[in-house]
């Protein structure tokens, strides 16, 4: 019964979505209030019956219904109660319902809270935002019915996929989801614009909030991902440019070149064609990443039971919504007005170079995740592009961009000061140099590239730091003054402090685990002895554990330094016999130096395992944890960024607009 | 010349949207990896019988000098598909006059021996890999997998997997009528 009021709720939902797609727009072009204002009503119930329908699936899950397929293929009644939970969204099916109901839940944030929006833009908006859901429900109920029955049902499941059987993985889909989707808003309110030919500060500002919301949770769900693939998967290493990570990582790189534009437009008024193109190919980007995954286009670790059907249906919807966009854009953008002029060297000159970098850095990730398809088409070869090309093209334009990102926060708008900047700079640069120096000569190894970077990370740190105390006149005041000049800083100021002071931690992280991991790979036999980063650690033996769906070997390894016991550790190989697959848990040491990482692999053959002789895998990681504390540094300053008072919702408008009080034009 | 810029988006958008209609091409497996051994020479190794077994060991001489191509199969005891695919093999050797020659491998000898005594044997000859090491110079992913070497040593075609099913009975004919590794008239 439950199964049907979710099927059932999930038909109203796109009836509703269906008025929505038509009704506001409608209204706004005649100038019918009523129309209008009917899109609050409709995006509201959309997102009560999608949640509806979500809890009606979530509720067979719980209960192991399994007279219903999705819960037949995905779960299995011994599973803990946390991954029963999970699995809702563990399949194609479940996470589709998953991707419409943040969908919904955007567009019933923006009828909900955004009284400050002018009726006509606000109608268009959630016009556009209906027609993706009439296109994404359509597909679900049409290609992918979550809520469909099995007779005879089955004993019991098949269980989820134990990978996915993952306190990362429950929080990893809904957080990049949230992130992915919420583009959609900002598309919407994109194409709405370009529907009503206007573009104005005002717009930007609207548009920023969903903007760092959908960037917050995609950077904190990328990094969840990352982090999972390190610690669950035992693939000992946080990125592989594997195609499925990088549709994920495309939209961020253009959703962070987004919000640096929209800052332009909604400051200085310029830049407008350009933000509104930003906002079009980021939500493109997240539906091509939904295209990818489910259409068995590429190879990839992740994706999802492949089926033609379903690919041809989605890239349909892309092609209608893509297409569409970006053909609306020829239209109507060569209409929109340049806004303020500014010198080579200003603020709008550095967010820019900023955008440029990006958006070559995000198309040169599109190019090498989708190159083996275009070059198969195109000559029948068939490649695969893996980290040597990512590695090589994308550093150097993120070195590069590091440079601008050190620089760009001193800069002013419209005209900066040269000499004054490089009196203030020249300190940082002086001080990012002795740090790459420094670590030279502690060091001594490692590829030249990592100096190079380790400058760029030291290079951003201090200038970041420095332009901060300028703005508090740091020991240029009393502190009692400084601390009074920070409590009046805009939140704004300080989560983008806080943010680019997380990318320079991250590439730390990035650098010291890359550059100076070290590796060994034993086939070693209790008492075996093995040395790796000064650690002197020496296998015990393993033995068989019973968990409570699974059954591990354990391993025992017991971590000296000098002698004196660190630690140990208990890497294990479990074994799921329902699902019949075997995952890799390792055991790690974690300190702030460094990561010391330890797996466990089956023999490789009989004879071997006989002889009591395990294939050990040992990594050090120096400084990896740095990866995870710059990503939660991001991940704060967005939002401190979103609280800012400029931004908050309901918060009183001030009396004067950015736009009119930027400096009279010269 | 603006309104040209404006339109680049969308002209890119719709290139891109014609590769993935032709990726979306359901014949199209983006996982199957062309072998590097195709029209190369094949390796070289020379190998054992298998303990216990009357059949003969097999090298890479053996492959080389036939009136027409072989079939070299890579099979072991423990491995499921294997099995399956043993009734394939055996009716192409005994219906479609093919000479097939095997490599067994990582398998331990009496277990090889129960599971041909058990199923028959249709290889003419078989190398016993024990080590792994043949199967390294022949570029295994995995077994089963069958290979069709011509008369001057030159593989022509790789079959990864179990040749079990429609599909794949009939991939593998073509391969063979194609390559000649059946006499005139067979494998109809």
């Amino acid at each position: 019964m439950v199964p049907e009021i979710g099927h059932f709720a999930l038909a109203l939902a796109l009836a509703l979505a269906l008025v929505q797609s038509v009704l506001p727009i409608a209204g706004a072009s005649r100038g019918n209030a009523v129309w209008m204002k009917s899109a609050q009503a409709t995006a509201i119930g959309q997102v009560l019956f999608v949640a509806i329908a979500f809890a009606a699936l979530m509720q067979a899950f719980i209960v192991s219904d399994f007279t219903v397929r999705n819960v037949v293929e995905n779960s299995h009644s011994l599973k803990p109660m946390l991954y029963k939970v999970a699995g809702t969204w563990g399949s194609h099916e479940g996470s589709l319902l998953l991707w419409i109901l943040i969908l919904a839940v955007f567009g019933a944030g923006v009828a909900w809270f955004g009284s400050n929006i002018p009726a006509e833009t606000k109608a268009r908006t959630l016009s556009v935002q209906a027609w993706i859901s009439v296109g994404f429900l359509s597909f679900l109920l049409l290609t992918s019915n979550p809520f469909e029955r099995v007779f005879p049902p089955p004993l019991d499941g098949n269980d989820l996929n134990p990978l996915l059987q993952d306190m990362g993985l429950a929080m990893h889909p809904p957080l990049l989801y949230f992130g992915y989707v919420g583009f959609s808003i900002v598309f919407s309110f994109a194409v709405a614009a370009l529907i009503e030919g206007r573009v104005d500060p005002a717009w930007a500002r609207w548009v920023r909030p969903w903007t760092l919301a959908a960037w917050i949770s995609l950077t904190a769900g990328i990094a969840l991902g990352s982090w999972w693939a390190y610690y669950e998967l035992g693939w000992g290493g946080w990125w592989f440019w594997d195609p499925v990570e990088n549709v994920s990582f495309m939209p961020w790189l253009l959703g962070t070149a987004l919000l640096h534009s929209a800052i332009v437009t909604e400051k200085r008024d310029a830049f407008k064609s350009w933000t509104i193109l930003l906002a079009i190919l980021t939500f493109s980007l997240s539906l091509l990443g939904t295209f990818i995954v489910r259409s068995g286009l590429l190879t990839s670790v992740h994706a999802f039971a492949v089926d033609p059907e379903r690919g041809v249906y989605i890239l349909g919807l892309l092609a209608v919504s893509i297409g569409g966009s970006l053909a609306l854009y020829a239209w109507r953008a060569p209409e929109m007005e340049p806004g303020g002029l500014f010198r080579p060297i200003s603020r709008e000159a550095g967010l820019l170079v900023n955008n440029l970098i990006l958006a070559a850095a995000t198309g040169t990730v599109l190019f090498g995740t989708l190159y083996p398809l275009i070059l198969e088409a195109v000559t029948g070869d068939k490649i695969s592009v893996g980290p040597p090309f990512f590695n090589a093209a994308f550093i150097p334009m993120m070195l590069a961009l590091v440079v601008f990102m050190g620089l760009g926060p001193f800069l002013s708008w419209k005209r900066a000061d040269i000499a004054g900047l490089l009196d203030r700079i020249q300190f940082v640069a002086v001080l990012a140099v002795i740090a790459a120096l420094a670590a030279w000569y502690l060091l001594n190894g490692g590829p030249i590239m990592a100096y190079l970077a380790i400058l760029g990370a030291a290079w951003l740190l201090f200038a970041t730091l420095r332009e901060w105390a300028l703005r508090i006149r740091l020991f240029e005041v009393s502190l009692a003054e400084s601390a009074r000049r920070v409590r009046n800083l805009p939140r704004a100021s300080h989560g983008m402090t806080l943010a680019h002071a997380g990318v320079a931690v991250l590439m730390m992280g990035m650098i010291g685990s890359t550059g100076w991991k070290s590796e060994e790979i034993v086939f070693a036999a209790p008492g075996t002895e093995v040395t790796i980063a000064g650690f002197d650690i020496t296998f015990e033996g393993a033995a068989k554990v019973q968990g409570p769906n699974y059954i591990a070997d354990r391993g025992t390894l017991v971590v000296r330094r000098d002698g004196e016991l660190v630690t140990t550790l208990f890497p294990e190989r479990r074994y799921y016999p329902v699902a019949e697959s075997q995952t890799t848990e390792s055991a790690i040491r974690s300190t702030l130096a460094g990561d010391l990482y330890t797996s466990i692999a089956t023999p490789a053959s009989d004879q071997v395992n006989n002889a009591g002789a395990w294939t050990l895998r040992i990594l050090y990681e120096p400084l990896v944890n740095l990866i995870w504390i710059g990503s939660i540094l991001l991940v704060i300053g967005g939002c401190l960024s979103l609280s800012d008072r400029r931004l908050r919702v309901g918060a009183p408008r001030r009396a004067k607009q950015p736009a009119t009080d930027a400096v009279p034009a010269e | 010349m603006k309104r040209l810029i404006a339109g680049l988006p969308f002209i890119a958008a719709v290139i891109f949207g014609g590769f993935f209609l032709w990726g979306l091409n359901p014949d199209r497996d983006p996982n199957e990896i062309p072998s590097v051994l195709i029209s190369q020479p094949a390796p070289a190794f020379d190998l054992d019988p298998v303990p216990g077994l009357e059949t003969p060991g097999l090298a890479r001489s053996d492959l080389v000098g036939n009136e027409r191509p072989v079939v070299v199969n890579v099979f072991a005891s423990w491995c499921v598909p294997c099995r399956a695919e043993h009734a394939v093999l055996t009716r192409f050797v005994e219906r479609d006059g093919m000479r097939l020659f095997g490599i067994n491998y990582k398998d331990k000898p009496e277990d090889a021996v129960k599971w041909l005594n058990d199923l028959g044997n249709p290889y003419e000859r078989i190398g016993s890999d024990l080590s792994g090491r043949t199967g390294i110079e022949w570029g295994l992913s995995g077994v089963p997998e069958t290979f069709i070497v011509d008369s001057d040593g030159t593989v022509l075609f790789r079959y990864v997997g179990p040749v079990v099913g429609p599909d794949a009975v009939e991939r593998f004919t073509q391969a063979l009528k194609q390559a000649g590794a059946l006499p005139n008239g067979a494998g109809s």
